[in-house]
C-alpha cells in the first residue's frame, strides 16, 4: 500500500515537474533537477537522522531491534545520500560548468556527512555480530547526527554565496507552483523513503528469524 | 536534444537507475527468502513425518 502510494506521487511530482511548473528564467529547463535533488537530500539528512533517533533508543532500552532498525535507516540515507551527490553533481555542471566546486562548504559538508556515513558499515562489519557491534554502531551512528545541522546551516552560514539558496528568512524564493511542485516531490521522495525503509527491513528480519529456525531445525 | 535537457535527463534517469537497481536487490533477496523459506518447510515436513 504504501508503496502503489509512493509510486503514485512519484509519478505526480515528475507530471508537476516537467508539464505545470514554469520554467525558470534564470537557470532555464536545468532548474528541474532541484524538484527531485532537494527532497532526496532532505530524507538523506532525515534518514541519517532517524538512524541516529534508532540508535539512542538502543543505547537507552536495549532493546534489539533498534540496531536493525537504525542500521536500515543509515543505509537508507547512504543511498539517498549517493543520489543527493550525484544529481547535485550533474545540476552543478549544467550551471557552473564544473562537476565539483571544492569552495562551497555545503559541497564538502554534505560530503563529509556522507562519507562519515558510510565508514559506518566498515566499522560495522569489522566487528562479529552480538550486543558488541550494536552498541558501537549505535555510539558512531549518535556522533553523526551532529553533522547533520552543520551541513544542512553550512548553506545560510557560508559567505560563498556559490550554492543558491532558496529558502531564506522571506519564505520560498519561487512561484507558488513551483512551491507546489517541490512540496508534492518533497512528500513523494518521502514516502518511497519510508516505503524501502519497510522492505529492507522486512527482509532484514526475515532473513534473522530464518537462520535462527535453520540453526534449530539441523 | 540541448545540453540543459540532456543534463536534466541525466539527473533523473541516475535517480531512476539506482531505485531499479535497489528493487532488483530486493526482489534478488525475496527470493532467496522463498526459497530458504520452502527448504526449511520440507526439513520441518520431514521431521514430523520421521518422528
Amino acid at each position: 500500500m504504501v508503496a502503489a502510494v509512493a509510486a503514485a506521487l512519484v509519478g505526480l511530482a515528475i507530471v508537476l515537474a516537467f508539464f505545470v511548473a514554469p520554467e525558470d528564467a534564470d537557470q532555464g529547463i536545468s532548474q528541474r533537477i532541484f524538484y527531485f535533488h532537494v527532497p532526496i537530500a532532505l530524507t538523506a539528512y532525515a534518514c541519517f537522522g532517524w538512524g541516529a533517533w534508532k540508535a539512542l533508543l538502543l543505547l537507552w532500552k536495549r532493546e534489539e531491534r533498534y540496531d536493525l532498525e537504525s542500521y536500515v535507516a543509515i543505509h537508507q540515507g547512504t543511498i539517498f545520500g549517493a543520489l543527493t551527490l550525484a544529481t547535485g553533481s550533474i545540476w552543478a555542471k549544467a550551471s557552473w560548468g564544473k562537476w565539483w566546486v571544492w569552495d562551497s562548504n555545503q559541497l564538502v559538508l554534505f560530503l563529509v556527512l556522507f562519507l562519515f556515513y558510510s565508514a559506518y558499515f566498515m566499522l560495522r562489519f569489522s566487528i562479529d555480530e552480538g550486543p558488541r557491534r550494536a552498541n558501537v554502531s549505535a555510539v558512531y551512528a549518535l556522533f553523526g547526527v551532529a553533522l547533520i545541522p552543520v551541513s544542512f546551516f553550512a548553506i545560510r552560514l557560508a559567505e560563498d554565496f556559490i550554492h543558491p539558496t532558496t529558502f531564506t528568512r522571506e519564505g520560498p524564493q519561487m512561484t507558488g507552483t513551483m512551491f507546489f511542485t517541490f512540496c508534492v516531490a518533497w512528500l513523494a521522495i518521502t514516502v518511497l523513503a519510508y516505503a524501502l525503509y519497510r522492505v529492507e527491513l522486512l527482509g532484514k528480519r526475515l532473513d534473522a528469524n530464518l537462520r535462527e529456525l535453520r540453526e534449530a531445525l539441523t | 536534444m540541448s545540453s540543459g535537457e540532456k543534463y536534466v535527463a541525466a539527473a533523473y534517469g541516475v535517480v531512476f537507475v539506482m531505485l531499479l537497481v535497489y528493487v532488483v536487490i530486493i526482489a534478488a533477496k525475496l527470493t532467496r527468502l522463498e526459497r530458504e523459506t520452502a527448504e526449511l518447510a520440507e526439513l520441518a515436513r520431514k521431521r514430523s513425518s520421521g518422528g
